[in-house]
């Protein structure tokens, strides 16, 4: 069974909120993976995708904490199987005339996307979930890459249902 | 978030200490605001010591009727108070300093409250909102650094969110799993004009403490308990915290099984009551250790499962089931795997198992613990935590804890340091009611005793306080006697001068082989670590007595009851016996650091015997 798994956390839109969260991690001795954090369709409420792996300790534990956090609204766990999980990369790779042409092919293979060009490199946006980017990037490394900059995960569940749906009711209702 | 919503959850009825509550709305400072809502609240009495950026705050303060300011030495002390306060009266200890070293110092006894769940309020002063994150005089991110040690903090910034954010403040300390909150409140909020209204709109979306237990998990509770052949229920601080003393006894009672209070727990079940076979542990009786060992069954109730309680954790209680109810959901599996895990307040767990188990009781399922009684009193007559004299007539501290107990009037609330003293008061101070024993459990802050009796006295002026505290914790807080002597708090101090850290000595003595490496508290570097008897330095009668305390030093056994009937008259002052004990004490039992309980020493040497050793 992996160790890994994807947390989606419902938080309060305030300062210091990202900061409690990472400080709980590093003193529980939980391990962050990814962290990726943005605004939601609501703008009192952040959205965090942690993936945590858990090793020799219960995921349980690591949620249950969180939630004694006064900021943590709600935590989502989405299997792999029922949700869509993207990581953004932006990749410069080294280019001359001959290897330009081998990249673009690459690029559109992995249905990404060419975003700037100059005599000597090729920056390179790709979408998509972390094994696809990763054999992207492998094959990219042949040329020489300069520079590379990576997204924590982002992850939504399948289907009409919504996680953030719920506790805003639940917001309305209760706060 | 809509705003019908919010005004469901008011803060602490309960807490509240007459005097209108104004619909209407007033204009005033933020600082203004401040104290008004500590009036609101309840909050009778703050402990405390201003500054340049809490300045604002202590000029309304001056003219509060409602509100009692006791300026402490140090904020260290307001801290510690709070918590005294909080533990005997069961309300909010509030304490109240200023940025930077104020804040600061009132880190130790921030992450005590939070160790042992102790409802606390602290407010500090902070720079002005345009200068936070300037370096600015006196400016320190406190509430950065209390993170991890609050359960939650606030940084206020404007005078409007003064109001709300106490009542918030209050609320979360004193609801769900109890615990530190810190209100950290820029210069510029107090100075501001702002407009009041009582009581305000709280905003806590995210906080919901779950109290009321799943009835399902109740039924299996009560199955077990009533199967089982060897139960424990193992009785932790949030039984005292929920008020639920009644409701264990009325639990114990109906089902027969043994009693075991953790250290934060001592006095939410009687010492006397035949049922109650001790405190666990580290230094936990014999009865009581051996009981959770061989258990079939343990439930659980308000405790933690502590690596003092447990000793090795893969080699703790291998034969029982447990049942788990806490408040705080995080606490249920974390350490040990619970079969039968509940989440709800303590009090409304007892009373439910309580129906649960009568309705077993009505369908004929009683437990039958004749045979595991028989055990328990075999080794509770065989194993009583006792002690030896010394035998060169010295004075024996536990004998000094034990005789204080006796003569104490009923009610008497002690508080303890930590360390030799502190067990010594656990063992041989008979605890009948809930909120008798103060301690720091979970973070072993010496030097808590001085300061948290002070708040408890504070908040309890009616009832005998005596602090138990050791030579070395005293020299830590007891500036606090003239805060004391001062303001009229008259509590009692009872040093227990071994002229060591005894506890480290302790271990020194048995692990370290009598090298003993800086525990000698009365000699100097060129000792070569042989213990210089008797420099009286620091000279505690006279360190007392210049704090405006009544002060007497006892050496002689023959002396120990006069001068406890002495202390026990005076009511005027504090009062401060230096009692000079014997240096070689030592606390048993005793499981050592890191082994499994069943190792459990009864004395020096002495591992019980149960039948069941290998080695015979």
């Amino acid at each position: 069974m992996s160790t890994k798994h994807t947390l989606s956390v419902l938080v309060e839109n305030k300062p210091g909120v990202l900061a409690r969260i990472t400080a709980l991690f590093s003193r529980r001795g939980f391990n962050i993976d990814s962290l990726a954090v943005g605004t939601t369709e609501h703008p009192d409420i952040s959205r965090i995708t942690i993936v945590v792996n858990v090793e020799g300790l219960p995921l349980e534990q690591v949620t249950k904490q969180l939630n004694k956090l006064v900021n943590v609204l709600k935590i989502v766990e989405l299997e792999p199987a029922a949700a869509i999980q993207r990581e953004l990369v932006l990749v410069k790779v080294r280019a001359d005339n001959e290897t330009r042409s081998q990249i673009v092919e690459i690029v559109q293979l992995f249905r990404a996307k060419t975003v700037d060009v100059s005599p000597e490199a090729v920056t390179i946006e790709a979408t998509g979930g972390a094994e696809k980017l990763e054999a992207m990037l492998k094959m990219l490394e042949q040329f020489g890459i300069k520079e590379l900059v990576q997204s924590g995960t982002i992850a939504i569940g399948r289907g009409a249902r919504s996680i953030t749906d719920r506790s805003l009711r639940a917001l309305d209702r209760t706060a | 978030m809509t705003e019908q919503a919010t005004g469901a959850q008011h803060p602490q009825p309960r807490a509240r200490n007459g005097g209108p509550s104004s619909a209407s709305v007033e204009h005033l400072t933020g600082a203004q605001s401040l104290i008004r809502s500590l009036e609101e609240v309840g909050a009778d009495t703050v402990f405390g010591l201003p500054g340049g950026c809490i300045l604002p705050a202590y000029d309304p303060l001056m003219d509060s009727t409602r509100v009692r300011h006791i300026l402490v030495r140090h904020e260290q002390g307001a801290g510690h108070a709070a918590t005294g306060y909080a533990q005997a009266t069961g309300k909010v200890g509030v304490c109240m300093v200023t940025s930077g070293p104020g804040a600061t110092n009132l880190v130790t006894p921030i992450a005590d409250a939070a160790m042992d769940s102790v409802p606390m309020v602290a407010i500090t002063g902070q720079v002005a909102s345009a200068a936070i994150g300037t370096d600015a005089f006196q400016e320190a991110d406190i509430c950065g650094i209390t993170m991890p040690i609050t359960k939650h903090n606030f940084l206020v910034t404007r005078a409007e969110d003064i109001a709300h954010t106490i009542a918030e403040a209050f609320h979360i300390a004193s609801t769900g799993r109890p615990g530190p909150v810190l209100v950290d409140i820029a210069k510029d909020a107090l100075q501001s004009k702002t407009t009041f209204s009582w009581p305000p709109t709280m905003d806590l979306p995210g906080y919901r403490p779950v109290t009321k237990p799943h009835a399902k998990q109740i039924r299996e509770a009560a199955k077990l308990i009533t199967q089982a052949k060897r139960p424990v229920l193992y009785v932790g601080g949030g039984v005292m915290k929920a008020g639920a003393t009644a409701e264990l006894k009325v639990l114990a009672e109906l089902t027969g099984a043994p009693v075991t209070t953790t250290l934060m727990a001592l006095g939410s079940f009687p010492d006397s009551h035949p049922l109650h076979v001790g405190m666990p542990g580290m230094h936990g009786s014999v009865t009581a250790v051996t009981a959770l060992q061989k258990a079939d069954l343990i439930v659980a109730l308000g405790a933690r499962f502590d690596d003092r309680v447990t000793g090795k954790l893969d080699s703790f209680a291998p034969y029982a089931k447990i049942v788990h109810a806490d408040i705080d959901p995080a606490e249920i599996g974390k350490n040990r795997a619970a079969d039968v895990p509940i989440v709800g307040d303590a009090r409304e767990v007892i009373a439910d198992l309580v129906q649960a188990v009568q309705a077993e009781h009505t369908e004929g399922n009683t437990g039958d613990y004749g045979a595991w009684w028989k055990d328990l009193n075999r080794w509770r007559e065989t194993y009583p935590v006792g002690y030896d004299l010394p035998e060169d007539g010295s004075l024996s501290p536990q004998q000094v804890i034990q005789r204080i107990g006796e003569l104490a009037p009923e009610g008497t609330i002690f508080a303890a340091g930590v360390g030799q003293h502190q067990m010594w008061a656990s063992h041989f101070i008979q605890y009948e009611q809930p909120a008798t024993w103060l301690n720091s459990g979970g973070a072993g802050t010496m030097g808590y005793a001085v300061p948290a009796a002070m708040g408890a006295k504070a908040g309890a002026p009616d009832r005998a306080v005596w602090a138990i505290d050791g030579d070395g914790c005293f020299q830590m807080t007891n500036q606090e006697l003239t805060t004391c002597a001062l303001n009229n708090i008259p509590i009692k101090v009872a040093i227990i001068n071994n002229g060591a850290l005894g506890m480290v000595r302790q271990w020194q003595t048995l692990f370290y082989n009598q090298r003993y490496s800086n525990t000698v508290l009365h000699s100097g570097a060129d000792s070569d670590g042989v213990p210089a008897k008797g420099t009286r330095v620091p000279d505690f009668v006279k360190l007392s007595e210049a704090m405006g305390c009544y002060a007497i030093r006892c050496e002689d056994p023959a002396d120990l009851d006069k001068v406890i009937a002495e202390a026990n008259a005076i009511n005027d002052r504090p009062v401060v016996i230096d009692f000079i004990v014997h240096e070689d004490a030592m606390v048993w039992p005793m499981v050592a650091a890191g082994t499994s309980n069943d190792e459990v020493m009864a004395a020096r040497g002495v591992r019980p015997d149960f039948g069941d050793n290998e080695d015979d």
